[in-house]
This record gives C-alpha cells, sequence and structure tokens, in this order.
C-alpha cells in the first residue's frame, strides 16, 4: 500500500465503495432482565478500522463479542463478508447459532485478541500461533510453522518462540496473542479492550503493534479505552452509552467536535 | 505340597537361646531359617514366590483395565455433568452417589454376581447357551465401574478449574467441540486432575485385592493359599505388602514424571512460599 493510499484509509474516505466486512443491524442483547444492547447497527468495510469507545457497561464488549457469537444476540441480524449468521431460538428461547459449521467457519477467518490475552498455557508460543492453522484450517504443519515464525518475529517474540505464556510478561503474551490472531489470515480482527489488562510500561509496546495493522490496512474492529490511540489509528469511531450508539463519526469529528453532551462528558473523564 | 509345609514349620534350632525373649519373638514371627525364607519365596516351585508374581500381575491387569475403563467413564461424566441436558445431569447425580455411597465390597459382591447372573438369563432367553464370564473381564468392568463414578467428580473439578479464556479462545477460533476437547479441554484440565487421578489409580491397585472374594486370582488370593499351605502368614503377608508397596513406589515414579509434564506451561509454585 502507498502512502498515498494509506492516508486516505487513515481519513476513512476511501471506503465507500470496499466490500462490507462487518455488518451488524439492530442488534439486542438481554442478560436475564438486563438489557444491554438496545438495537445497536454497526458496519466495518474492508480496510477500515472501527473503534468502539465508551463508558464501562455501556455494552462494547458485549456488542464485540457478539458479532463473533461468543455471546448469542438476542435479536438482529450479523453478516461477515456479506454472509449472514443463521441464528434459531433453542428449547430454553435464547437465540442460539443455527449451524455449528457455518458459524465455525465464520469464526475462524475472525482473528479475535482478548483483555487477558487467554494464550493456551499449556502450549508454547509458536504451538500457540500454529495451533488454529493446523487444527482448524488444515495448513500443512511445517508452512504454518514457517509462517509462525515470521509473525512472532514481526511483533518482536522471535527468540521466545519456544517459552510457555505463563512465563512472559503481559505485553509480551498480548503481542504473541495478535501473532495467534493474524495467524489465520484473518478477513477482520476484534480487539476486545487489548490493553486493559497491562501495566501502563507494556501498554505501548501493544499499541505500537495494532497501529502498524491498521496502518497496513488491516480491517479492525477495536474495542478500547485509549483515545488518544483511537483517535490516532480508526479511521471510524462510535461512542456506545448505555446499549446505544450515541454518536458516530471521524475520529477528528468526535474527539475535535463532538455533538453530544454524553460524549463531551464522557471524553472530559478519561481525558 | 506336604513336605513344604514341614519344612516351613521346622524351627530354626541351635542358634538362639530359648530363654531369650527377643529370641522367642523373632521364632515366633520367622518359622523359617533365611535359607528356608529364600526357599518358600522362589520363584520356582516348591518356593511360592511365582504364584506370588502371577497374582501381582493380575492385579495390575485389573487395575490398568479398570483405571482405563474409569477414566472413559470419567471423562464422559464430566462431560455430561457440565454440559449435558437436564436428563443426563440427573442420570448422571444418581450414578455417582449411589456407587459412592456404597461400599465397593458389597458393588462387587453384587454386580459379580447379579451382573453375570443377569447376563446368563439375558441369554438363555434368548436362546443361547449360559457363558462363564471371565474372572479378568468381571473384575475390571466392576472396578472400572466403581472408578468411573470417583473420575467423574475427579475430571469435573479440574474442568473447572480451567481458565475460562482458554476454552472461549478455542470457540473463537472455531474449533469443534471434538478438537476443542481433544486440543485444549483434556491437556488443560489435566495438571488440576492428576493429583486427584493418581490417588484414584493408587487406590485401584488396592481394591484388586476385594476381589479375592469372589475368587478372581490376583495377589491377595494368590497370598492367602500361599500362607495357608505353608502356615508362614507372616512371611507371605509381609512379602505381599512390599509387593504393594513397590507397586505404589514405582506408580509414583510414573505419576510424578507424568504430572511434571503436565505441568509444563506453569510455574513452579515452589517460589511462592
Amino acid at each position: 500500500m502507498s502512502a498515498a493510499e494509506a492516508a486516505a484509509v487513515q481519513s476513512g474516505k476511501a471506503q465507500s465503495g470496499a466490500a462490507e466486512a462487518i455488518h451488524v443491524e439492530n442488534l439486542h442483547k438481554k442478560f436475564g432482565q438486563l438489557h444491554v444492547l438496545k438495537g445497536v447497527s454497526l458496519s466495518a468495510r474492508d480496510g477500515e478500522v472501527v473503534a468502539i469507545i465508551g463508558g464501562s457497561g455501556s455494552g462494547k464488549s458485549t456488542l464485540l463479542r457478539c458479532i463473533n457469537c461468543l455471546e448469542n444476540p438476542t435479536s438482529g441480524i450479523i453478516r461477515v463478508n456479506g454472509e449472514e449468521i443463521k441464528l434459531k431460538a433453542d428449547s430454553h428461547g435464547h437465540t442460539v447459532p443455527a449451524d455449528r459449521r457455518q458459524i465455525e467457519r465464520i469464526r475462524s477467518r475472525l482473528g479475535m485478541v482478548f483483555q487477558n490475552f487467554n494464550l493456551w498455557s499449556h502450549m508454547t508460543l509458536i504451538e500457540n500461533v500454529i495451533e488454529v492453522p493446523v487444527h482448524v484450517l488444515g495448513v500443512k504443519r511445517d508452512e504454518a510453522i514457517a509462517q509462525a515464525e515470521k509473525l512472532l518475529a514481526r511483533v518482536g517474540l522471535a527468540e521466545k518462540r519456544d517459552v510457555y505464556p505463563a512465563f512472559l510478561s503481559g505485553g509480551q503474551q498480548q503481542r504473541a496473542a495478535i501473532a495467534r490472531a493474524l495467524a489465520i489470515n484473518p478477513r477482520v480482527m476484534l480487539f476486545d479492550e487489548p490493553t486493559s489488562a497491562l501495566d501502563p510500561e507494556l501498554v505501548g509496546e501493544v499499541l505500537k503493534v495494532i497501529g502498524d495493522l491498521a496502518r497496513e490496512g488491516r480491517t479492525m474492529v477495536l474495542v478500547t479505552h485509549e483515545m488518544k490511540f483511537a483517535r490516532e489509528v480508526a479511521t471510524h469511531v462510535v461512542y456506545l452509552y448505555n446499549g446505544l450508539v450515541e454518536e458516530e463519526g471521524s475520529p477528528e469529528q468526535l474527539f475535535g467536535a463532538p455533538k453530544s453532551e454524553r460524549l463531551k462528558q464522557f471524553l472530559r473523564n478519561v481525558g | 505340597m506336604p513336605n513344604l509345609a514341614t519344612h516351613a514349620r521346622r524351627r530354626p534350632c541351635g542358634r538362639r537361646l530359648a530363654s531369650n525373649p527377643g529370641a522367642k519373638l523373632i521364632d515366633a514371627f520367622l518359622p523359617a531359617s533365611a535359607a528356608g525364607i529364600m526357599e518358600l519365596l522362589s520363584p520356582v516351585a516348591p518356593g511360592w514366590g511365582g504364584t506370588l508374581l502371577v497374582g501381582l500381575l493380575h492385579s495390575i491387569e485389573i487395575a490398568l483395565g479398570a483405571t482405563c475403563l474409569g477414566l472413559m467413564i470419567g471423562t464422559a461424566g464430566a462431560f455430561g455433568k457440565l454440559y449435558g441436558g437436564p436428563v443426563t445431569r440427573d442420570l448422571l447425580a444418581v450414578y455417582t452417589t449411589v456407587v459412592r455411597a456404597v461400599p465397593e465390597l458389597v458393588l462387587i459382591l453384587l454386580l459379580y454376581y447379579a451382573g453375570t447372573d443377569l447376563i446368563n438369563q439375558v441369554l438363555t432367553g434368548m436362546g443361547y447357551s449360559r457363558v462363564d464370564i471371565s474372572g479378568l473381564a468381571a473384575g475390571i468392568f466392576v472396578l472400572g465401574f466403581v472408578q468411573g463414578a470417583y473420575s467423574t467428580e475427579v475430571i469435573r473439578g479440574a474442568i473447572l478449574a480451567i481458565p475460562q479464556g482458554q476454552i472461549e479462545a478455542a470457540r473463537a477460533y472455531g474449533m469443534s467441540p471434538g478438537l476443542m476437547l481433544r486440543r485444549i479441554t483434556l491437556p488443560a484440565m489435566l495438571p488440576f486432575a492428576i493429583p486427584g487421578l493418581a490417588n484414584l489409580w493408587l487406590i485401584a491397585t488396592k481394591d484388586t485385592a476385594l476381589l479375592a472374594v469372589v475368587g478372581f486370582f490376583e495377589l491377595t488370593l494368590a497370598t492367602r493359599q500361599a500362607a495357608g499351605v505353608t502356615k508362614a502368614y507372616l512371611l507371605f503377608y509381609l512379602a505381599a505388602g512390599a509387593l504393594y508397596l513397590t507397586l505404589s513406589l514405582f506408580s509414583n515414579v510414573i505419576i510424578g514424571r507424568v504430572e511434571a509434564w503436565s505441568r509444563r506451561g506453569m510455574p513452579s509454585v515452589k517460589e511462592a512460599r
């Protein structure tokens, strides 16, 4: 990608023609009596970086986790690369994916990065990174290892390939988790507050890796508390308040000239 | 073997003073001279060592078979209890409660006699002739059934101890339930299950002794025979005890290695003192 294209991606203006990678429409999620999402819509085109911000309990993590059905939405439409996730009601009246194979196939193309890293503790870093390519996607083991070594080198962990996650710092674990997500060659990367569990001095190394991916034109949906970072890398920002989209738009617009009183208040509080 | 019996009763005469109470005690405990002991324990006839070793081998066979069966039942049971529907969960609750409530000896008598009787009644009812259930198969089944109930709870607890994020990551990357079980859940629960399962294995090796009551030829029955014929009770029961101890010590070495391997991704807890 040329610098001009990268700049265009940054401004979010080049996306009108790109295919829609994630499409969420009128999503509701209830946990028992608690109505967490009250009809949220969200769209991410190829190459876009969508940042979801909002206060604690606003539903931003739930929204992200509904995209790959880690949480099953109560109602609504989710399309990934144009394919709608088929949902059905189970015997208890809960909405669940109707086709297990479909949801597994869709999930295997969404690279999820968690707040608590969630690396598999009984596997070394290289084993963590090749696990999904080899066992879910059917990539040959030696090819997967070659690719995993490149990815670990890219996140600066080449020499830690045979170390188990528990022996690494949080920042190193999160960078390895990003390598694991990249190894499936994801259509979209989903980041669920990737720096919230990290010590302040380790946040920078993880944000640098994510920022590089964003500048490379990776499609991303990012739930974050790092407003400065969201402003730098996002092409589109969504502010959630109490289960609804309160305001959305370009980062310049949202951070520079917020319209909503609640967003102004929120930005004052976190800034 | 009458000659052996007389041999066993022969006193180690001459060397000890009859007035010495310590010597009397030793006399009471050791009916044979050192040479006699070796002869009695010799693995070739007329020694009884071979009989004991065959008994030990049968005990190990039963314990291995029962533990394998128990692990299979336990894994399935744990998953059924955690993820199964209400009917599955209730049935498993009845299974684990009943098996763990009834003494194992009673269960063994019940399952062995009632079980073989039931099978034969079904067979004759269907027009087949009666079969003799091999003691080995029956023993493995009965102890495996008991082990399964305890394993269910050990494995269920171990699965609950896995950090849920690791299971979630497996789901998020599109693993099917079978793949997740094989690649993530089972290896991740292993470090939490090993201590409990090791207990169950050691219990299984000793529970094989209960099968002596149904006439299965294992170490305890072999010992009883050897001791009964030679009247060298203390010698043979001590020998059996030593064999059980050896089996436990050997098991501990293997279990220790398996546990260290299963904890390979976990930092040592020594530094947390």
